[in-house]
């Protein structure tokens, strides 16, 4: 018997040139922040020093809003096919360098370089393209005449898809004749960085994207300024609910993707290997850190032991380690706090009464790493089956009737996503059509498209973004 | 599916009729988690013990009208030292002939440790009555054969008649008796993964210690996707019976890097139990060659020219 080890596999990461200090990118000129702070911006898979970014204080938010109050002067006037042009550049561009964006995403978010170089970037370059098609296409689609872009748009990402969310923001956004203030998330703001010098390469009018880093603080600065006229956030429940409080009684207009605790639920008439694959998929992409992920399972009772055994399985086969080896399947947790919230919520579930499943393999000395792990024996009541734990922990439950599987499902305060496995495609109907989710994926998870509208019920936020939904996202009727 | 068990000897038809309607699969789902096994990337080290792997699986082959004594002499000689210059080459683990080739081939492989497997059963058609069937694998058994290549009744198959295509790998396996027994499914034949999933069942219910995928004779050979689908059918059959059964996959790997994603999927899906020549197996003519070169290129940096390989 052989134990066949793969040798090390490591993407180079030199293609990329990090800088030991960034700047903003304000007015089309990458300026020193005005606050004179930085903040640290470490490699979460060996908590090495990357660079330092700007701690953006009000100050330089003024001086962002203001550019981009003047660029919106300027990208308003022009026609829909000049701006259709400038997204088609960014677009090329990014195809241009995305081994180069790829790696600094894994160095300084700690995703696999699987990942970032066949998910994050083709879908990146994939999004510019498609509204960049829309552009010049928008009176085709609706009476726009008595449509009009907002104006300077305030757009916050989280650090879960850097590169990708900026793309779902400023794509759209551009393409309807918005300009954009975007602040990338505290621990990942190096990709949003590099794309600053996509937009100065495509020849970007100045003021049309301003790029500025900083904590919570920063956003909140954004959130507050007085002439900002639309925020688009994606991140955490408790952070939407904030800004829609500060918003509220201000004509500004808001869309919020939040937080999710998706059911992912097996027939037993599904194909069950596909099913496995599916729900590994479902939550263990990007380390769980997936607001859409999987990570309610629920089983029909008749298949519940061969599908746990058979999952338990798979997951042995998962190669956690170094995001640049091209080998590995699961990367690093992208913040210490981050892992010290899944190692709460993990160790209440044990407490709870949980049974815990957690793969054998080894983790590297330093960095943030948490094993892909299996919740069985679980309550609908206990916390692991309620809160979102946005890291690879998948949270068991049963069901005997579709009725039940649907009412589980529902039983939770989001509603961004959900799946059903079953080879009956009238199930899938039934099930799809009593699913509070925006997105229900049938015998298949996690696929997206630009084409494609996403975005929550409930407690998971409200508008779209992706498709022609998504464009209304950034257009207000106007008398 | 989960819920049969029951011990290999008492496998009962209506166990085996359970199995084959309980077939599903999702060919989406299948063709993303087999691409996505190609992805991986064997260098260094590990390629090289994959490629020594290979050649220690290869059941070299030739089977052709044109093949003579000469020809399988030729191809012992290579089965047995496949690169005279460098020792740490493995043998393959077999060569694969006609019939009336056996003899020959046995009388070649003297002492060394490879052994000799024949096609049988009216291979690669299987169009003839069951007595012939078990005439040409008698034949081939008397002559030495240590392994049997059979192929499955593709009429009865396709015309629903599933028990026909059981009872007559059962009644070839007791002719078989120790003699290892592999059958072939020849998945270009049956198309569709439900029908290659229900065709390993039967023949693993049956008795055989292999299922293979493909004669060679067809466009359509081997493909990774099939294989994936009858590596899940041993799987489930372990897990039912306790029975670790073996695969061979034959027709169309022409090169190393093609049969490295084999080799993957095998040691990702089924574990390193299976990464050994009495559980996998690749039957190949052109692909050792590959492989030596392969091998040669690791060790000095250099491609060579086919000459520098003997024939085969």
């Amino acid at each position: 018997m052989i134990d066949w080890q793969y040798s090390e596999s490591i993407e180079s990461p030199d293609i990329v040139s990090i800088k030991k200090k960034y700047t903003n990118y304000i007015g089309g000129k990458f300026v020193e922040p005005k606050s004179k702070k930085y903040i640290n911006t470490i490699s979460p898979s060996t908590e090495e020093l990357l660079s330092k970014v700007p701690l953006s204080n009000e100050k330089d938010i003024n001086n962002a809003v203001n550019s981009a109050k003047e660029g919106f002067e300027v990208w308003s006037k022009l026609t829909p096919n000049q701006r259709s042009r400038y997204l088609f550049k960014i677009a090329r561009l990014i195809q241009e360098r995305s081994r180069e964006f790829a790696v600094l995403e894994s160095l300084d978010g700690g995703k696999p370089i699987k990942e970032s170089r066949d998910f994050d970037l083709p879908q990146v370059a994939a999004n510019f393209f498609y509204f960049a098609g829309w552009a010049d296409k928008l009176d085709l689609s609706w009476a726009t005449k008595s449509l009009k872009p907002y104006g300077v748009v305030g757009q916050i990402i989280p650090w879960n898809f850097p590169l990708l969310m900026l793309a779902w923001k400023i794509a759209p956004a551009l393409a309807t004749g918005n300009t954009v203030v975007l602040k990338p998330a505290e621990t990942t703001p190096l990709t949003a960085l590099l794309f600053a010098e996509i937009c100065e390469q495509a020849g970007l009018p100045p003021g049309v994207v301003n790029i500025v880093t900083g904590d919570g603080s920063t956003g909140s600065l954004i959130v507050n300024h007085k002439d900002i006229n639309k925020i688009a956030f994606t991140g955490s429940t408790q952070v939407g609910k904030l800004i829609q409080k500060s918003l509220a009684g201000r004509d500004v207009g808001l869309t919020l993707e939040l937080g999710g605790k998706a059911a992912n639920i097996v027939y037993e008439d599904a194909a069950i290997d596909q099913a496995v694959e599916g729900v590994v998929n479902g939550i263990f992409f990007n380390q769980g850190h997936v607001c859409c992920a999987g990570s309610r399972l629920l089983l029909q009772e008749s298949i519940h032991d061969e599908f746990v055994k058979k999952l338990e399985k798979r997951m042995q086969s998962l190669r956690v380690g170094n995001p640049l080896d091209k080998n590995t399947d699961i990367g690093a947790i992208n913040s210490k706090e981050q892992l010290d919230k899944i190692t709460g919520l993990v160790n209440e579930g044990v407490e709870d009464g949980g049974e815990l499943f957690q793969t054998e393999c080894e983790l590297p000395g330093n960095g943030f790493w948490f094993r892909p792990t299996l919740f069985t024996n679980v309550q609908p009541s206990y916390s692991i089956a309620r809160e979102e734990i946005f890291g690879p922990v998948l949270t068991t439950l049963t069901f005997r009737t579709p009725e039940e599987a649907v009412e589980i499902a529902n039983n939770t305060e989001y509603g961004l996503s959900a799946g059903v496995w079953t080879e009956k495609g009238s199930k899938i109907l039934w099930t799809a059509d009593r699913l509070d989710a925006g997105v229900v994926w049938a015998n298949t998870f996690n696929k997206f498209d630009p084409s494609s509208p996403f975005g929550g019920y409930k407690e998971s936020g409200f508008g779209r973004e992706g498709g022609r939904h998504g464009l209304l996202s950034y257009l207000k009727a106007s008398s | 599916m989960g819920k049969i068990k029951t011990s290999y000897d008492s496998i009962q038809w209506s166990n085996v009729l359970e199995m084959v309607y309980e077939s599903r699969i999702d060919s989406v789902g299948l063709n993303e988690r087999v691409n996505s096994l190609a992805t991986r990337s064997i260098k260094k080290d590990s390629k090289l013990e994959a490629l020594n792997m290979i050649v220690s699986m290869c059941d070299l082959t030739t089977l052709e009208g044109e093949d003579t004594e000469g020809k399988i002499s030729q191809m012992v000689a290579k089965a047995i030292k496949p690169n005279p210059l460098d020792s740490s080459v493995p043998s393959v683990a077999a060569v694969c002939v006609y019939p009336s080739l056996v003899g020959t081939a046995k009388e070649k492989v003297q002492n060394s440790n490879v052994k000799v497997a024949a096609v049988s059963s009216y291979f690669p058609s299987g169009q003839v009555p069951m007595e012939s069937k078990l005439l040409d694998t008698k034949y081939a058994i008397e002559s030495g054969a240590d392994e049997i290549d059979i192929v499955i009744n593709r009429k009865a198959f396709l015309e629903g008649d599933y028990r026909k295509v059981y009872d007559e790998i059962v009644a070839l396996k007791e002719v078989c008796q120790d003699v290892h027994l592999k059958t072939i499914l020849e998945v270009g034949d049956l198309k569709t993964y439900e029908n290659i999933r229900k065709a390993s069942l039967i023949s693993l219910a049956a008795g055989s210690d292999f299922i293979k995928t493909s004669t060679g004779k067809l466009s359509i050979g081997s493909s990774r996707q099939a294989c994936y689908v009858m590596l899940k059918s041993v799987l489930d059959f372990e897990s039912m019976t306790g029975v670790k059964a073996g695969i061979k996959v034959a027709g169309g790997i022409r090169d190393a890097k093609d049969a490295i994603r084999y080799l993957v999927m095998i040691n990702e899906e089924m574990g390193s139990d299976w990464l050994n020549p009495e559980l996998f197996r690749f039957g190949a003519s052109s692909l050792l060659d590959d492989v030596l070169k392969q091998i040669k290129k690791l060790k000095t940096g250099a491609y060579q020219a086919g000459y520098y390989f003997p024939r085969g």
